[in-house]
């Protein structure tokens, strides 16, 4: 076990944790309104403080953590249902009209940034935590099939797949069977990158409004609601912010530690 | 080099339309008509007619998007159904706010990025390697928007170095114009750079195992001189690339940090208009952004090739 890999796991496991633990228990109910008690700094009663509503900011950070995590979540595997099968695909045609096509339109998907899907999209049905969800996972697609591709045209040269093809498999079936597994690995290390990036990016669409709606609570509108006071109450705007930036720093540090940890070439040295 | 230029040239021009229809698609979907939306619930059936013929609502899809695309191309972008003004003044307006301020944030990143990788590389597993690399790691997780309140709280509202927000425009010169968009392209940058600075390291260290640079050691360069002589212009070729991703990036970017600073940018244009459900202006601010994102990398494609020769026989 590599030290990035504890490092990051951990940070990632406390956000998770307190997101899970959210369901069942908050310091205090998250969406309760206290307006005597507002502002408060962080200490005391309130760990780390109150909003100017007098809401706990723990427990909406608890809260908020559901968010962020099941936006990046659904996110990452809308780019991964849709954008490895792309990939392999392409791979296993590769040069046709097919791959083609396929890595013409990762290019098409490239140029609309997750932002500007959930502009299109709020446009037409208007803002919600859904559209966060479907902007950032549309987004995720293309980095997805590109990598799967590119991870796969490599295996389809090797002497396990020829061997496969004399045996009279199908090119579905060995993608599925053979090349798939082999590029496990490099999928869970995108994956957790894409996971971080949908963590920033669920923060920046609910700040500017597109994404999750009241009552949900999310750190992006938290820094929103933050932003007129800052000045009087700094800590509104610190702790989502650090909050975000930890749980960030902490799947990237897991992704790096896992590609070390996970790269068989790393493993034989280690052996 | 020039049929590999045409033959981008082409691609260009189908991901241009594609990407156009694919708007014109989504926009066509949103429910409700535009002038019944601007006229009113109350409205004559004879003025609503109207109105939808002036606005050239009454034609076919397929006639109502080639005068859409005709008419962007001539650089006639429709009218707002808002304010009744013509959508190219309303964008080109906000533009001089938005290219600007992506420009600057950009050639910030790089100066920051550069320095900062090759130090890195230079001093590979040294302290000031680690320390870059930190910081590195740590920018990448920084949400730009949250920075910039950060950066506002310090600069603007204890130090009062800068404004905490609004833009006074171009006309009291640039220093001016430059000093009121500082503090929107540094939020903006920073994280870029460190993205900028890895690619740069990683980059750098591919190149300093290569056989030509070994060459360039035996024929008796130092490994500063190796690095700035032979390293730097190799290793410049995946950076490009994420320049070029980076604009489009720093573009969208400025959406957000428009909304932290208050300025008369795109980004603001874009959500008055979809809260006002001015869609128009919504499709041609987004097609502008596509056009942009779909141009720069059209054009970092021709100066990679231009950059590696070997490039241009692949294709």
């Amino acid at each position: 076990m590599n030290r990035n890999l504890i490092l990051g796991g951990a940070l990632t496991a406390v956000f998770v944790l307190a997101a899970l633990v959210s369901f069942v228990w908050t310091p205090f109910d998250h969406a309760a309104l206290n307006i005597p008690n507002k502002l408060q700094i962080p200490g005391g009663v309130h760990l780390l403080g109150t909003d100017h509503f007098g809401r706990d900011i723990l427990s909406m950070i608890m809260v908020g953590a559901r968010t962020s995590i099941a936006v990046a979540l659904v996110a990452v595997g809308i780019g991964m249902g849709l954008g490895v099968p792309l990939g392999l695909w392409a791979a296993a045609r590769q040069g046709s009209w097919l791959d083609e096509l396929i890595m013409r339109g990762n290019d098409l998907v490239f140029a609309f940034p997750s932002l500007v899907i959930a502009i299109l999209i709020t446009a037409i049905f208007g803002a919600g935590a859904v559209n966060a969800i479907i902007a950032i996972g549309i987004f995720n697609i293309p980095v997805f099939a590109r990598i799967t591709r590119g991870a796969a045209l490599s295996i389809w040269q090797r002497e396990f797949i020829l061997a496969a093809r004399v045996a009279g498999k199908s090119a579905a079936r060995i993608s599925v069977e053979h090349i798939l597994p082999n590029v496990t690995n490099l999928l869970i290390v995108q994956g957790t990158i894409q996971f971080s990036l949908g963590i920033l990016a669920e923060a920046g669409l609910s700040y500017v409004g597109l994404g999750a709606q009241p009552p949900l609570p999310s750190w992006g509108r938290m820094l929103a609601d933050a932003q007129t006071l800052v000045s009087i109450a700094p800590h509104m705007a610190l702790i989502p912010g650090f909050a975000i930036i930890l749980m960030v720093l902490g799947l990237n540090l897991m992704g790096d530690g896992l590609r070390d940890y996970l790269d068989p070439r790393l493993r034989v040295a280690r052996a | 080099m020039l049929r590999y230029a045409l033959k981008r040239l082409l691609s260009l021009v189908i991901s241009l339309a594609v990407a156009s229809l694919v708007i014109f698609a989504v926009i066509e979907v949103a429910p409700g008509d535009p002038a019944s939306f601007m006229l009113g619930m109350n409205a004559q059936p004879e003025t609503l007619a109207a109105l939808r013929s002036e606005l050239g609502l009454d034609v076919s899809k397929v006639q109502r998007y080639f005068a859409w695309i005709s008419g962007m191309l001539s650089g006639d972008f429709g009218t707002s159904y808002t304010y009744r003004t013509p959508v190219i003044d309303m964008i080109s307006g906000r533009l001089w706010v938005s290219l600007p301020l992506a420009l600057y944030a950009l050639t910030l990143s790089t100066l920051i990025a550069f320095p900062a990788g090759i130090y890195a590389a230079s001093r590979r597993g040294q302290v000031g390697d680690v320390g870059v690399m930190g910081a590195t790691q740590l920018g990448v997780a920084v949400p730009n928007f949250w920075f910039a309140m950060i950066l506002v709280l310090i600069f603007a509202i204890k130090l009062r170095w800068f404004a905490a927000g609004g833009f006074v425009g171009w006309d009291k010169g640039l220093w001016v114009g430059l000093h009121g968009l500082t503090l929107p392209a540094i939020a903006l940058a920073l994280p870029q750079a460190a993205i900028l600075a890895r690619v740069m390291l990683s980059s750098l260290l591919d190149v300093l195992g290569e056989d030509f640079m070994r060459t360039a050691r035996a024929k008796g360069l130092s490994a500063r001189q190796a690095l700035w002589r032979h390293g730097l212009r190799n290793a410049l070729i995946p950076v490009l690339t994420i320049i070029g991703l980076q604009f489009s990036f720093l573009l969208a970017g400025s959406i957000i940090i428009e909304q932290v600073f208050y300025l008369p940018g795109l980004g603001r244009l874009v959500f008055q208009a979809i809260s006002a459900r001015d869609l128009i202006v919504v499709e041609s601010v987004v097609m502008l952004l596509v056009f942009s994102v779909i141009i720069v990398n059209f054009l970092v494609d021709l100066a990679y090739a231009a950059v590696d020769p070997r490039l241009r026989s692949r294709v």
